[in-house]
């Protein structure tokens, strides 16, 4: 496929952007990317997603798709090779579950562990950890989600290990650690390893200085 | 399952058996009804009171513990519009969802918008009063205002026949009216949302999805028992 034919709206910090990234890597798509300011959205972006107006956005031959797990089906549906959902219906209601139970438990609970203090925090890295602890069930004792090799839930959620790291060092509390969550972290550790997922992962010390001054940011607006 | 190889007959039955567990009122499980009805698969409802949730359903849905959970050959699928993709590929006749990739990822667009946004903000007109409802209705209003764009030159979301996106909406067609009713406010007007109204005219009589209404004045009862829950709360602003 022509790459200008295919082109990704995303930002640098964006997990959401980052599982597209991922999915067109692992599928060898050639594609143009965007880099969108979020605090000064490109009419491009406006026009392409004016309900959410919000990245990623996928654009395919003029036709733009919007909602990173959406996305991903498409990307799934479109092109064969190295597929990211099983073929099995079953199986792949349990993926289409698990990454939304990522997005609806597992997501909010990190950012409301991340962004509270106090006892609002504590109650919120519980929750954050009974829903991962929930999560790591979902590997069903498997190296990956997808088994052997990565699969639509690895992309789902395998930015969750890189966030918790990060943020963990920042909040000073570790929520993926070997001993409570010991497939969940042998899972991440080695996503993480696979050279197409390093590879698109945005620059790490750039990105824990972006994550420290956000942090200041929330605390700081929380006590005023 | 027994551990010798031998599998008696009634274990094949059950096994083979369809399951949905359901409430009479959720709108999420009436999805699942209408998408079996629809292709015209067999199956046995087994219904919940969620104040005394049976032990089966906690078994199949640890996580959630909610309707609707669809159990097929002793395996359950849980969120509906989850169980939706997996009855579609299951059973390919009356498909649900476009063929095309792009046409597909629209269709579930559509159907997550509805559930994250639209179903949200009339459920804040709905329990909300004084400026906070005002501010509610005019983001709800918003919001189906982008769902009436969807049916320009279409009977159904899905287009000739009814499909996904129609299914997931399916609540608008009866719950809507019954939340305007409970709380005296009107969302839906014939000047704003003409396309809108006319599908939930095509889509509440439409065969099969007509058989599995519940009953109007039943919901009336519970939804202004729980309007009262949420009103008392709050002293009008």
């Amino acid at each position: 496929m022509a790459e200008d034919s295919v082109k990704l709206l995303g930002n640098w910090v964006s997990p959401y952007s980052l599982k597209v990234k991922w999915a067109l890597k692992l599928k060898g798509i050639q594609y143009q990317y965007v880099e969108e300011d979020l605090q000064n959205k490109s009419p491009m972006l406006l026009q392409y997603n004016p309900v959410y107006k919000k990245i990623p956005v996928l654009v395919h031959d003029d036709k733009p798709l919007a909602e990173s797990l959406i996305i991903l089906e498409y990307i799934d549906e479109v092109w064969k090779q190295n597929p990211l959902l099983p073929i099995d219906p079953y199986e792949r209601a349990k993926a289409r579950f698990w990454a939304k139970f990522v997005d609806d438990k597992c997501v909010p609970a990190l950012m409301a562990a991340f962004s509270k203090k106090g006892e609002e925090q504590e109650r919120a890295v519980k929750e954050a950890h009974e829903n991962l602890k929930i999560l790591e069930s979902g590997l069903e004792g498997k190296r990956f989600f997808g088994g052997e090799t990565i699969g639509f839930v690895d992309i789902a959620a395998g930015w969750i290990g890189c966030s918790v790291q990060m943020t963990g060092e920042i909040i000073g509390i570790n929520l993926i650690d070997a001993e409570t969550m010991p497939l969940l972290h042998s899972w991440f550790q080695d996503f993480l390893e696979i050279p197409l997922i390093k590879e698109c992962l945005p620059p790490q010390d750039k990105l824990l200085e972006y994550i420290k001054e956000l942090h200041t940011k929330i605390l700081t607006a929380a006590s005023t | 399952m027994a551990s010798s190889a031998v599998v008696t007959a009634n274990q094949l039955i059950i096994m083979a058996e369809l399951k949905l567990f359901r409430t009479w009122s959720s709108r999420f499980s009436l999805r699942v009804v209408w998408a079996l009805d629809l292709k015209g698969i067999q199956y046995d409802t087994i219904f919940e009171d969620l104040s005394n949730k049976s032990s089966l359903l906690l078994q199949y849905n640890p996580v959630y513990k909610k309707v609707p959970v669809l159990v097929h050959n002793g395996k359950p699928l849980l969120e509906s519009l989850v169980i939706l993709e997996y009855i579609d590929e299951t059973w390919k006749q009356t498909p649900l969802l476009p063929e095309d990739p792009s046409e597909r990822a629209m269709a579930r667009f559509w159907a997550k918008f509805g559930d994250d946004k639209v179903l949200p903000s009339i459920w804040n007109v709905f329990i909300k009063q004084g400026k906070d409802q005002e501010e509610a209705i005019v983001t709800a209003q918003e919001n189906l205002g982008c769902v009436e764009r969807q049916l320009t030159g279409k009977k159904f979301f899905n287009g000739e026949t009814i499909g996904l996106v129609d299914l997931a909406f399916g609540w608008l067609a009866n719950l809507l009216s019954v939340f305007e009713e409970v709380c005296g406010v009107t969302l839906i007007d014939l000047e704003k949302f003409p396309l809108l109204l006319e599908w939930i005219q095509n889509f509440a009589d439409a065969p099969i999805i007509k058989e599995s209404w519940p009953p109007r004045d039943k919901l009336i009862t519970k939804y202004q028992a729980l309007h009262e829950v949420y009103t008392s709360k709050e002293a009008p602003k």
